[in-house]
């Protein structure tokens, strides 16, 4: 039989960016704990919208933990306290009936809020339009192998390509440092032979767009792996140095 | 040179530059503290191990301003960084929660940094900028850790130093990109061992005034 729980929430409610924005406390009740935390949010915004008020505005896109588009933090952890998921893969019986949850948008200052718990990541798209790209044309599929590349090797670029660009490390940087999602996507490039003849200039110039948006700077506190619904590990991030390293002083790249 | 001031004032370059200072202090705690062991040889051969130590004149000298310009650099870019690192972040989360990756060193970085700065200064002043003229390195030593407020500090400051060791060790590996599966497990070990070996041995030193000698 289906369990319901009730719970309240504070959600973190702002018309535009430059509005002032402030917690607002809702009742849900009657929820299923088979939902999943977006459908959570759905079943609140449809009460709300018959009560004639406005809905919680909120991201998402493919509900099931691939596409990037949603996220939040949930109770102080970005995609709620479950490891390795993103908020759409969160179900409601991880909570309990009478919670209270805190529901506030991924917070930094390269991230504009757009409403509520919609915030702009174009700033993610400016670091890949830096560099995160292979300039050559690639043709037509190549024959198997002709290209050697060793088991270990595609296994770590797999991992750093599993990165879905959500924001979350980000979001659970302390310093809102972009350097999780940055050392991903230089090193599932950098891993493959196809990435290695732009791998300095793309290392120097995705940092650098990186610091001009205004991510604050790594200091290794591990929240962004902890935190991350693709467990990208913070081996990526030393990846990302030694690739910044070789590009700054021993590359021709300036 | 205009390459090198853009790579070091990316974010990357700038932790590579706490990095590298960071790595010198380490071996600079590893050398004081090595010395410092000469107090368990009695007041001679504390006082042997500093005029030995003065005797290296244009040597030491040296040693000094490169400590200092390298302090300089730590402090500048680690203020820097505290101030980017603070504004990148303009409003605050009102619930805060750690995933499990920070730790208690790893999250007071700035202000154990900070308050070492401080010590560092009444360290100086207590035992560097004094007339040592009449007296001797180990009397001034004996005669300070004879108050306890100052035994109280400076205990105080070495758990402080041992908290700052212990994210700044392992970390500096992970900045200069020297992570790697099989000795990262060793380096992270290290940084705790060096972290107790600096708190500890330093931390017991007025301890062992106050009540030994």
């Amino acid at each position: 039989m289906t369990r319901t729980i009730d719970l309240t929430l504070k959600v973190w409610r702002q018309k535009t960016a430059d509005a002032r924005g402030g917690f607002e406390t809702l009742h849900a009740t009657n929820i299923s704990t088979d939902m999943s935390f977006l459908e959570m949010l759905d079943v609140v915004n449809d009460q709300l919208t018959l009560d004639g008020k406005e809905p919680i505005a909120f991201d998402s896109d493919c509900r099931e933990g691939i596409c990037g588009q949603c996220g939040a933090v949930v109770n102080g952890h970005p995609h709620g306290h479950q490891k390795g998921t993103t908020l759409c893969q969160l179900h409601m019986r991880h909570f309990n009936n009478g919670d209270t949850i805190v529901i506030e948008p991924f917070r930094a200052r390269a991230f504009k809020l757009v409403r509520d718990l919609v915030i702009d990541r174009g700033a993610l798209d400016g670091i890949i339009q830096a560099g995160g790209y292979i300039s050559v044309n690639a043709g037509g599929a190549p024959d198997a192998n002709t290209i050697p590349v060793s088991q270990e090797k595609a296994d770590l670029a797999m991992d750093a390509a599993a990165c879905i660009g959500c924001g979350a490390c980000v979001a659970a940087c302390p310093n809102a440092s972009a350097m999780l999602f940055v050392s991903a996507k230089v090193s599932h490039l950098a891993l493959l032979p196809q990435g290695k003849p732009e791998a300095a200039r793309r290392a120097l110039a995705m940092v650098r767009r990186m610091d001009e948006l205004c991510f604050g700077n790594c200091s290794n506190e591990r929240e962004c792996e902890a935190e991350c619904p693709k467990e990208i590990s913070i081996v990526n991030i030393a990846r990302l140095n030694r690739e910044f390293i070789k590009a700054g002083f021993f590359s021709a790249v300036r | 040179m205009n390459w090198l001031t853009n790579t070091l004032g990316t974010s990357i370059g700038k932790k590579l530059m706490m990095a590298v200072t960071g790595l010198s202090f380490i071996g600079f705690l590893t050398l004081h503290l090595a010395g410092n062991l000469s107090i368990y040889g009695g007041p001679e051969a504390f006082n042997a191990y500093a005029e030995k130590l003065h005797s290296l004149g244009p040597v030491l000298v040296a040693a000094e301003w490169i400590l200092l310009a390298l302090a300089l650099v730590h402090i500048a870019t680690g203020l820097l960084l505290f101030v980017q690192n603070l504004s990148a972040r303009p409003q605050r989360y009102r619930v805060n929660k750690s995933g499990g990756g920070r730790t208690i060193g790893s999250a007071t970085m700035p202000y154990t940094g900070l308050l070492i700065l401080l010590f560092v200064i009444f360290h100086l002043a207590n035992f560097s900028f004094v007339d040592k003229s009449h007296t001797t390195i180990f009397d001034v030593v004996s005669r300070a850790f004879a108050d306890p407020v100052y035994v109280a500090i400076y205990i105080a400051a070495m758990v402080v130093v041992a908290l700052h060791v212990s994210h700044g060790f392992w970390s500096l590996f992970q900045t200069l990109g020297l992570n790697h599966p099989k000795y990262m497990p060793a380096i992270t070990v290290v940084g705790t061992i060096l972290s107790l070996v600096f708190g500890i041995g330093f931390g017991f030193l007025p301890i062992y005034f106050s009540f030994f000698a």
